[in-house]
């Protein structure tokens, strides 16, 4: 609970923040809108108007201020606009959905009905478009995580790897994912692998990079007297790697774990976004900018870094537990 | 070579070639050690005392001489558990309980799981560490990590026990009192122990027989036979013959320093 308070107060700057920038942000908008509702205002014209430094507006037509601030369409919307707007495709759309297709009592609602789980299959909800976007992500970090732990054991135990791979390793998170995306997508299309698949590759080009350089550091962590101690048994190698190496990494595993499911879930979205993909977090960004809904972006937003603080939270957990077993969190 | 001879070395070379060109770590070394002696090596930083011991383990390859373990080539002698080795520091492994810490060895030479638990039972009686096996290595202080270390070197049955300055990193008070309990446990169990020190005092009062080292090339400049009884309390210390010998390894020490400047 300590963290309840720190926590709290970042999150009332940046709503701070948030709510002082509404209304310059929709002013312009909200004048234009009055001007041709004909409204009383100064200067007169729209071209005039724009000569007009946004201060000096906002200060001779407050009459236009409530407008500014809960503009319909605006450039930023409030938070609490964006609030609404996930509730209404999450819970309330369940809520909805149950009440219109079941016939059923509205005060009734449980969590468990059909009603709410048919949500997942609303292509509406905002539920729908998360999973479509978290299926990958899990595939995509399960094959990230695999490749970076193989590409990290043969990078350790295997000079020419060693030499070899980091080098293609770095160089490829210097190509921009933007670029990589619709060309993986068109590829693997053309050869009949559509669905899942495709965003996980893409998420997994994300998500194998921290993994490879937490496991080579953590296998290469145990000390020369570890090692010394290990030959005085004439332990195998096999021996060496499963009962001093591996256990030695976990820890760093654990840390790049975190990252690589953050930047797992980065590279789904991402993978949407070029490809023109109809469902998932990516094609609600797409869609919202090309048709100018800024709360629907912002939802998806949130709803993006809900996913991922829910993801992260949940390796951190994972994590705990495992190191608390092993004797390694005092 | 005599019936008891366990270790014996013969004009024992070790040159390292390193960027400032070779360095001379043991030049001619002979030395036979008997079973069931307290041999301790002690000398000045480079000497190559913890080398000499690493040859015998095996951990180093020496590139003249001969050496041989229990009639074998160090190699040999190490894939026959001819030996358990004690570092520095305690090396437990974090994850693993004190018990586990001590299985490790047995895990790796297939004891089966029966014997390890027995033996884990009698290693830990043996240094006085009885219902710690469930503790983790950091819920003990550093004398009794280091006991652990003792009981996990001990656990396999082998007949040599070779220490590197295990209790270098602890005060004197703990020191003492370690050393006491390593007499007792040598006494009860009549291994060969080989101990590399720093300290006159420690070695005086531990050993049979005292080796006395020099750097640059590291060689053996004095091998001192102690004459004190195999019984030893802490205040025999304070005897002429102890203070007599511990002259003797102090003169050691100097003359091999004799040329330094």
């Amino acid at each position: 609970m300590r963290n309840v308070l720190p926590i709290l107060t970042v999150v009332a700057v940046l709503l701070g923040v948030w709510y002082l920038a509404v209304a310059p942000m929709n002013f312009r908008l909200a004048l234009d809108a009055a001007t041709r509702g004909g409204a009383d205002v100064t200067p007169a014209t729209p071209d005039e108007q724009g000569q007009t430094g946004l201060i000096r507006l906002m200060l001779d037509n407050p009459s236009v201020m409530p407008a500014a601030l809960s503009f319909e369409r605006p450039r930023l919307p409030q938070p609490q606009a964006v609030v609404v707007e996930i509730y209404e495709n999450t819970i309330g759309l369940a809520r909805n959905c149950e009440w219109q297709g079941f016939g059923g009592e509205r005060d009734n609602w449980s969590p468990l009905s059909d009603g709410c789980l048919r949500v997942i299959e609303n292509r509406r909800s905002l539920i729908f478009h998360a999973w479509q976007t978290l299926a990958p992500t899990l595939l995509g970090f399960a094959i990230g995580t695999g490749l970076g732990v193989l590409l990290a054991v043969g990078i350790v135990y295997n000079r020419t790897m060693d030499l070899s791979v980091m080098p293609w390793a770095i160089a490829s998170q210097t190509i921009p994912i933007l670029a990589i995306a619709p060309m993986v997508i068109v590829v693997l299309n053309a050869v009949g692998i559509q669905g899942l698949l495709p965003k996980s590759l893409i998420s997994s080009y994300l998500s194998f990079f921290p993994v490879v350089v937490g496991m080579v550091k953590g296998l290469r962590s145990p000390g020369a007297m570890d090692l010394d101690l290990l030959r005085t048994y004439s332990a195998s190698g096999a021996q060496e790697f499963w009962k001093l190496r591996l256990p030695s990494s976990l820890p760093y595993l654990f840390a790049s774990l975190k990252i690589g499911i953050a930047a797992a879930l980065v590279g789904t979205i991402v993978a949407e976004l070029p490809t023109g993909a109809r469902f998932g977090l990516g094609s609600r960004l797409l869609t919202g900018s090309y048709y100018g809904q800024t709360v629907q972006i912002w939802a998806a937003l949130f709803m993006a870094a809900i996913c991922a603080a829910l993801l992260v939270w949940l390796i951190g957990a994972v994590e705990k537990r495992t190191l608390t077993r092993l004797g390694l969190v005092r | 070579m005599s019936q008891d001879t366990v270790i014996k070395a013969e004009g024992l070379n070790l040159v390292f070639e390193t960027n400032d060109g070779p360095v001379h770590a043991l030049k001619d070394v002979d030395l036979e050690i008997d079973k069931g002696e307290f041999v301790s090596f002690i000398g000045p930083s480079g000497c190559g005392k913890t080398t000499f011991l690493r040859c015998i383990a095996a951990l180093e390859t020496p590139t003249g001489g001969g050496l041989s373990v229990n009639g074998m080539t160090p190699d040999e002698a190490r894939r026959n558990r001819a030996y358990g080795y004690v570092f520095q520091a305690a090396g437990l492994y974090p994850w693993r309980t004190i018990a586990g810490n001590i299985k490790l060895p047995l895990e790796i030479m297939g004891y089966s799981r029966a014997d390890q638990e027995s033996r884990v039972k009698n290693v830990l009686e043996l240094v006085d560490l009885e219902g710690f096996g469930k503790k983790y290595p950091w819920q003990l202080s550093g004398g009794m990590q280091q006991r652990a270390s003792i009981a996990r070197a001990l656990a396999f049955d082998a007949d040599i026990l070779l220490m590197d300055e295990p209790f270098g990193a602890l005060d004197e008070i703990v020191r003492d009192h370690l050393n006491e309990q390593l007499l007792q446990l040598w006494a009860r169990t009549n291994k060969t122990i080989g101990f590399v020190t720093h300290s006159i005092p420690e070695a005086v009062y531990l050993s049979t027989k005292i080796v006395v080292m020099s750097p640059r090339p590291g060689r053996i400049t004095d091998i001192i036979d102690s004459p004190l009884p195999k019984e030893r309390p802490l205040d025999i210390r304070d005897t002429p013959e102890f203070l007599e010998i511990a002259h003797r390894v102090r003169e050691g020490l100097r003359a091999g320093h004799a040329y330094d400047d």
